[in-house]
């Protein structure tokens, strides 16, 4: 099991290696990659007929993150998705610091020895990195720097593992 | 009684500072009394009584209002998360 909070870029391809590596139990191994996209998030909110969004484009982001708390937030939600699934493997890496557009933000790679238990941890350790671990994004875009506003769907995606 | 306090984030930067070692006055023993202590600082700090959805962490582990505070902790007030 490995979490790793850095600024540095990763290299997905090494990371998936890395993660098998010797291994020929592994049956399956499901990724996530987040990437930094080109426009923020209330221009995805803003519909037809409503008020536009403030700022179209984002240039940059800024990722500041709590030292420390975000190690071990990481490895909690690590810890529970092993509890739930047998994995044979699990690799968290998230940047921080400013990122542009087209840069990795967060990978989390599962390796099982089946698909379902991997795609699933594989969601779950994003939804759950989405409500817990401590990091914040700010945008800079042609109207300056703004910081962005957590999403309710982010702790609707949570809550619905909750459920099961 | 010593703790060390944390700010992130918009909060650090609308307090201004991004944390400071604060002496904790006898019978300040909760989460939710540390916030109203802060709070009677005035201006950008009656956000920590104010805002609905600032969290708070006490030895790096999310807390609620109950959660006791004592000697030698760390205390941390944030937003709500946006990594991923």
């Amino acid at each position: 099991m490995s979490v790793r909070v850095q600024s540095e870029a990763f290299d997905v391809g090494g990371e998936l290696a890395r993660l098998t590596a010797g291994r020929r139990d592994i049956g399956a191994v499901a990724s996530f990659v987040g990437l930094v996209r080109d426009m923020n998030a209330g221009c995805v909110e803003a519909t037809e007929g409503t008020e536009a969004a403030e700022a179209t484009e984002v240039g940059a982001m800024t990722l500041e993150h709590y030292p420390g708390m975000t190690e071990r937030a990481l490895e909690a939600i690590v810890a529970e998705a092993r509890q739930r699934w047998k994995l044979f493997a699990v690799s968290v890496i998230h940047r921080y610091g400013r990122l542009t557009p087209g840069d990795a933000i967060v990978l989390v790679a599962v390796a099982g020895a089946h698909r379902g238990e991997a795609f699933a941890a594989c969601e779950f350790i994003m939804d759950y990195l989405k409500t817990r671990a401590p990091f914040w994004k700010k945008e800079e875009g042609p109207g300056g720097a703004r910081w962005v506003d957590a999403r309710s769907s982010d702790a609707t995606a949570m809550q619905r593992w909750q459920a099961t | 009684m010593t703790i060390r306090l944390l700010y992130f984030a918009s909060l650090r930067e609308s307090l201004g500072t991004g944390g400071e070692e604060f002496t904790l006055p006898s019978g300040v023993s909760s989460v939710a009394m540390l916030r109203q202590l802060l709070a009677s600082r005035g201006g950008s700090w009656q956000a920590l009584t104010q805002s609905q959805n600032l969290r708070a962490a006490v030895n790096q582990s999310m807390a609620g209002p109950d959660t006791a505070i004592k000697d030698g902790d760390e205390v941390a007030f944030f937003p709500p998360v946006t990594g991923g």
